[in-house]
This record gives C-alpha cells, sequence and structure tokens, in this order.
C-alpha cells in the first residue's frame, strides 16, 4: 500500500520556511537517527517545526511520501513500457480511470495529441522483467479497452539518458 | 546509464529495506528506528544498508518525492523525435537543463522523452522555446490532463 496522502481541497500556500526545507532535502533527507534534528540544525529551526512542516506538506500532498527511489533497471523490472492509446474523447476518462485501477499500472493519464506525429491520449505505465511480461499487461488493458482503443503500441525505454528527480531552485524574489 | 546486464542479487535485509521504504518513511521522532524494529533490524543495519544501496546505484535517492504541481510549479513531459547520429549531442544540451527531471530514450519515432519540473507553470513554455532554440528540434509538449493513477512500487 502506498502511503500516499490525497490532496485536501485547501490550496496550501508554501512560505519561505517550507522552501528551505524543499531546497535542503531535493537532493536527500539526511541519514541520521534524527534526520529533522539534522535539518534543523543546518536551518535553524527547532526539529520540532521541521517535522511538523514535514508533517503538513505531505497532508497537503506536496509530498507525496518520503520514499527511497529505485534505479528499477537494477531491481530486475529492464522492461518498462509506457502504453499509449487512442482513445475517443468522450471515453477516455472513464476508460482511463479503469485502466488506472489495474494492479500492475504504475502510472495512467491522459496527455494531448500532436497530430501528425502522436495520435495517442492515453498513457498507461507498466513494468516487467521480460518484455513479455510488459506485452502480456499491455494485453489485458487492451482487452479491457476493447472498442474504445483505435490504435496503440507500447514504447520501451532503451536507456535511463538523465534521473535527478523533480529539482526546484533558489526563489529569485521573495513571494 | 544504461540498463545493467547481471542478474540483481540482493541479501534478505537489502530486500526488506528496498521494499519498504519504497512506502514511505514514516513522519515520527526516529523514523528510521520505527522502520528498522518493524524489519527486526537495528537502526544502524537499515541506515548501513540504505546508505549502500544509494552508494551503489540500486536506489537514486531517498527522500520527500515533491508534488510539482501541489506546490504551485510547471511539470508536464515532453517529447522529441531526434536522429540518431545527433542523438548524443542533443541529449548533452537537453540533460544540462536544470528543469529537466527525467530523460529516457525511447524506441519509437518520438524518441526522447523528458519530464521538466519549473518554479511556475509560466516557466515551461519558455524552457521549452530555450531546449528547441539549444537543439534546433521541436519539442512535443504533453502536460497530463487527467491523472487516474500513480502508485510506483517494485517488489524484489
Amino acid at each position: 500500500m502506498s502511503t500516499f496522502t490525497s490532496p485536501s481541497d485547501q490550496p496550501y500556500v508554501l512560505c519561505q520556511r517550507d522552501r528551505a526545507l524543499i531546497l535542503a532535502t531535493q537532493g536527500g533527507l539526511p541519514l541520521e537517527p534524527d534526520p529533522w534534528e539534522d535539518l534543523a540544525r543546518q536551518l535553524g529551526m527547532s526539529a520540532d517545526e521541521v517535522l511538523a512542516r514535514f508533517r503538513r506538506m505531505q497532508e497537503h500532498g506536496i509530498i507525496r511520501r518520503v520514499a527511497a527511489v529505485p534505479d528499477h533497471y537494477r531491481l530486475g523490472y529492464r522492461f518498462n513500457g509506457m502504453t499509449v492509446w487512442d482513445v475517443a474523447d468522450d471515453q477516455v476518462s472513464e476508460m482511463g480511470r479503469a485502466v488506472g485501477n489495474l494492479p500492475f499500472v504504475s502510472h495512467c493519464y491522459r496527455r494531448p495529441r500532436h497530430l501528425p506525429w502522436w495520435r495517442y491520449n492515453l498513457f498507461a505505465m507498466v513494468h516487467g522483467t521480460s518484455r513479455d511480461e510488459v506485452e502480456q499487461k499491455a494485453g489485458h488493458i487492451e482487452a479491457l479497452l476493447g472498442n474504445a482503443s483505435r490504435a496503440s503500441t507500447i514504447l520501451y525505454s532503451s536507456a535511463i539518458l538523465k534521473k535527478t528527480g523533480l529539482r526546484f531552485r533558489e526563489q529569485k524574489k521573495a513571494s | 546509464m544504461s540498463a545493467q546486464t547481471e542478474a540483481p542479487l540482493f541479501t534478505g535485509v537489502e530486500r526488506a529495506v528496498i521494499n519498504r521504504l519504497q512506502l514511505g518513511l514514516p513522519l515520527t521522532p526516529r523514523p528510521y528506528a520505527d522502520v528498522a524494529e518493524e524489519l527486526g533490524i537495528s537502526e544502524e543495519a537499515l541506515l548501513d544498508t540504505l546508505t549502500r544501496l544509494l552508494d551503489n546505484g540500486t536506489l537514486t535517492r531517498f527522500g520527500p518525492m515533491f508534488h510539482a504541481g501541489e506546490m504551485g510549479g510547471g511539470l508536464t513531459l515532453a517529447a522529441m523525435r531526434i536522429p540518431d547520429h545527433a542523438f548524443a549531442a542533443v541529449t548533452e544540451q537537453v540533460n544540462h537543463f536544470d528543469e529537466v527531471a527525467h530523460n529516457y530514450r525511447r524506441e519509437h519515432d518520438l524518441n526522447m522523452w523528458f519530464v521538466l519540473a519549473t518554479e511556475t507553470r509560466e516557466d515551461i513554455d519558455r524552457v521549452i522555446a530555450d531546449i528547441e532554440a539549444a537543439t534546433g528540434y521541436p519539442v512535443y509538449n504533453m502536460p497530463k490532463e487527467e491523472e487516474f493513477h500513480v502508485n510506483l512500487h517494485f517488489p524484489v
């Protein structure tokens, strides 16, 4: 189970102290028994304040979770297939929810087409230890979509060219 | 970086740490001690294992996973069609932008796919224009219009 917290209805406005914490941890959380105290010392806050801000940011969905991000190739998931589908606009929301609920789909989004180069509007990412496994999973999606899908393909990744995670720079102007 | 070719071999403790920490650290005063207790290992063993998995590249990162959209920033997926002879040079040009968070080569006419994360939503268009100017190739912007599911978890 993921500990992902749904964003609340109220938008949460980041203050400068939140931003300082984000900047201090975007490279990673300190690997110290009390990581909050370590950050507190760096930033001139109390450890309680650091922890409270992390909790609040997670409750509001600004932080999905504090977690390990694996190099999935090294875990044996060598085949990362971005399955893409051309689904009629009036069916894509309903079908997207159904595809997103499949247990092996890690991300599922609706995105714009770019004709003539790109006709697909539904993206579902699946991972496997072999190409067969990815194709089998894509087969399940195809069966689920039925006639709603007019065309589809699978884009395999052949190399990670860069993976640094999301990074934010110091704000130039105070907000 | 290219895909590893040798089979992954993890100890029982490494496997437990990889699986557990992908789910998220509890936000408690001694989070590592709490996870260690759950896994039946010492806090020191957990921290040593985590450090080693980061050092050897099994884990690319351990820390907060930010939701850029919720932060008021810009986030998008973009793709390019790059001929083979230019691919290495364009990779370098694109990766040079701090706003490029992930970049994957994929087997398709659109063969370069990257995630852009920017300070403000308006910055996305500027960065895309800058990448087009730097590389000389068009960038196809594919922002998410609807999110159906996000749950990255790779059990080992």
